[in-house]
């Protein structure tokens, strides 16, 4: 997936990295959130990226990129190497989704995750009026779609407690980017477009 | 191919009276390495880039001899104005190994203790030894800091050398092709070739020059081995198929099949200009390589000496050094924080690729090499 510039999520995840950090970007696309965090945090960044034209998209923006595949997993990282492993809008294109969340938190000492939440009211209207969901967050019609699994919020974070997984923060977004300030679970889980989590597990 | 030849080019030569000591015990009391460059050194000496050659390579890289027009040099379609290692740009260094057969001192070369060829009796050269003499071709060019050491193959393990011994000579390693050592397959191609060299009775142990012959049909069968190695499965099957040269089976062992034609040619062609002193050594240089083996085999205790930043590449249809073998390297680098990239690039052409016009693999090393600060 490739990131955009100005992307709500940018900015939170780039607040939850401290400078010097190391931080592995797992579907990196062409390295823009890589390039971010090295300009406005100061991190050491690598990128992971399968696509072709990524790779040399995110060499020419001077990121060190590694081409791989992130379905057979990070077996060229080492145990706790990053201070922070990202996966931004990129899960629900993983067929692997528990495997790539534990091998996350093997390399890297916290795991941060963004993806669409399909239980997005306009998504679920989108449904009962017969259509599959196209939105800000959602930008692919069913039949070129990249995604693989389709989850909610509510999901993600009961796989999350099924694995043990430590939920540290979270921040939800609703369309425009705006965080979605409601503490109810299920009304979150209705009005949030985009999720952020924060991810560690017990050591 | 988007730019443009360097053009005309000429060669030069460096002699060394300082010996070189070599990994083996042997010596060189004193050598000469043969070269050429393209492009100018800029005032602050930064701008230059090292191409190291492979098993039968040379010193001539790019552009073609005022009188000599068809030889083309042997990685001409990188090198040039508007080219990845763009001549507008970088100073490139190549130059012939020691122990080659294009000018440099090597086993064809007359031993000053004799007055004879040295033959048999040239000391067998490591990576390492070649990494010390190119040292001193930098030395005397007045290069305190490659900006990239770079090359395939057997040239990749030498830009992988060179950030290991020299670390504060090289400010980017480009890595193609290569692997952190070799495997016993590996290993086990190198040796056939080696022995139809050894055993060919025109050999004379290595001292055939004394006798005006030269084993060239232990070196065509060397070459013939070894060409089948650098090529893909896919590649041979869609260039030669089962096709005949013949509409017919002739029922006899001349040639028959296309491939034959092919390797016995590319044999025939080889054995007429290279010199099998000189593939032995090459072979047993590959062989020998193995930077880990200073640190117990860990190749990242060896990696962590580096200072460069990296750019390793492989081709998915190399089986000779698969991109396994290069993310072996990544790995290390990696586990020590280092800067690397690392592309495994979609072409048909098995090892050999390293040398192929590709818009993407060229593209790669071009979006890297433009990204060097001078």
């Amino acid at each position: 997936m490739t990131h955009t510039l100005g992307r709500p999520d940018f900015d939170l995840i780039a607040a939850w990295i401290e400078p010097g950090h190391r931080v592995l970007d797992l579907g990196c696309g062409d390295g823009t959130l890589l390039k971010h965090l090295i300009e406005t945090r100061g991190v050491q960044g690598w990128g992971v990226e399968i696509d072709d034209s990524n790779i040399l998209a995110a060499i020419k923006n001077g990121i060190n990129v590694i081409q791989g595949n992130l379905e057979r997993g990070l077996d060229e990282f080492a145990d706790q190497a990053f201070d922070h492993v990202v996966l931004s809008r990129t899960l629900q294109t993983v067929r692997h989704t528990e495997g790539i969340l534990l091998e996350m938190l093997r390399v890297g000492r916290e795991a941060v995750v963004s993806f669409p939440n399909f239980a997005y009211w306009k998504n679920l209207r989108s449904v009962l009026d017969g259509r599959m969901p196209v939105s800000e967050d959602l930008p692919y019609q069913w039949y070129d779609s990249p995604n693989v699994r389709f989850f909610t919020l509510l999901d993600f974070e009961a796989l999350c407690q099924k694995m043990g997984l430590i939920i540290r923060e979270r921040h939800v977004l609703d369309e425009q980017g705006n965080i979605v300030a409601n503490t109810d679970n299920r009304e979150v889980n209705f009005l949030g477009s985009l999720a952020v989590y924060r991810l560690t597990r017990a050591r | 191919m988007p730019g443009q030849s360097v053009g005309a080019v000429k060669s030069q030569r460096a002699h060394f009276d300082q010996p070189l000591h070599l990994r083996s015990g042997g010596v060189l009391p004193a050598y000469d390495l043969v070269y050429e460059t393209y492009g100018s050194l800029n005032a602050a000496k930064s701008n230059a880039i090292l191409v190291c050659h492979a098993l039968s390579g040379h010193h001539h890289i790019a552009g073609h001899y005022a009188e000599q027009p068809d030889n083309i040099g042997w990685w001409d379609n990188i090198v040039g104005p508007g080219r990845p290692l763009d001549t507008d740009k970088f100073f490139i260094v190549g130059l012939n190994n020691l122990g080659g057969c294009h000018g440099s001192t090597g086993p064809s070369s007359l031993n000053p203790a004799t007055g004879k060829p040295w033959g048999a009796d040239f000391p067998i050269v490591a990576v390492n030894d070649w990494v010390h003499a190119q040292a001193r071709l930098a030395d005397q060019l007045g290069i305190d800091s490659w900006a990239a050491v770079m090359g395939g193959s057997l040239g990749g393990m030498q830009a992988l050398r060179w950030s290991i011994t020299y670390p504060e000579r090289v400010r980017n390693a480009i890595v193609i092709a290569a692997a952190p050592k070799l495997s016993a397959q590996n290993i086990a191609f190198n040796d056939v070739a080696r022995q139809a060299i050894l055993t060919d009775p025109d050999f004379h142990g290595g001292n055939y020059y004394e006798h005006n012959t030269r084993p060239v049909r232990g070196l065509r069968l060397a070459r013939m081995l070894g060409h089948i190695t650098y090529l893909s499965d896919d590649q041979m099957g869609e260039k030669f198929g089962r096709e005949l040269r013949n509409s017919a089976f002739s029922f006899g062992f001349d040639v028959e099949f296309e491939v034959e034609s092919y390797l016995r040619y590319q044999g025939d062609k080889f054995a007429g200009y290279f010199d099998a002193n000189t593939y032995l050594l090459m072979t047993k240089a590959l062989d020998y390589f193995d930077p880990s083996r200073e640190d117990g085999g860990d190749l990242t205790a060896t990696m962590a000496r580096t200072q460069a930043n990296f750019l390793i590449a492989s081709f998915t249809t190399d089986w000779r050094f698969t991109p396994a073998r290069s993310k072996e390297i990544v790995a290390a680098l990696l586990a020590n924080g280092r800067n690397v990239s690392y592309a495994e690039i979609d072409l048909n052409f098995g090892h050999d690729s390293f040398l192929m016009d590709d818009a993407h693999y060229h593209g790669v090393v071009d979006a890297y090499l433009r990204n060097i600060k001078l």
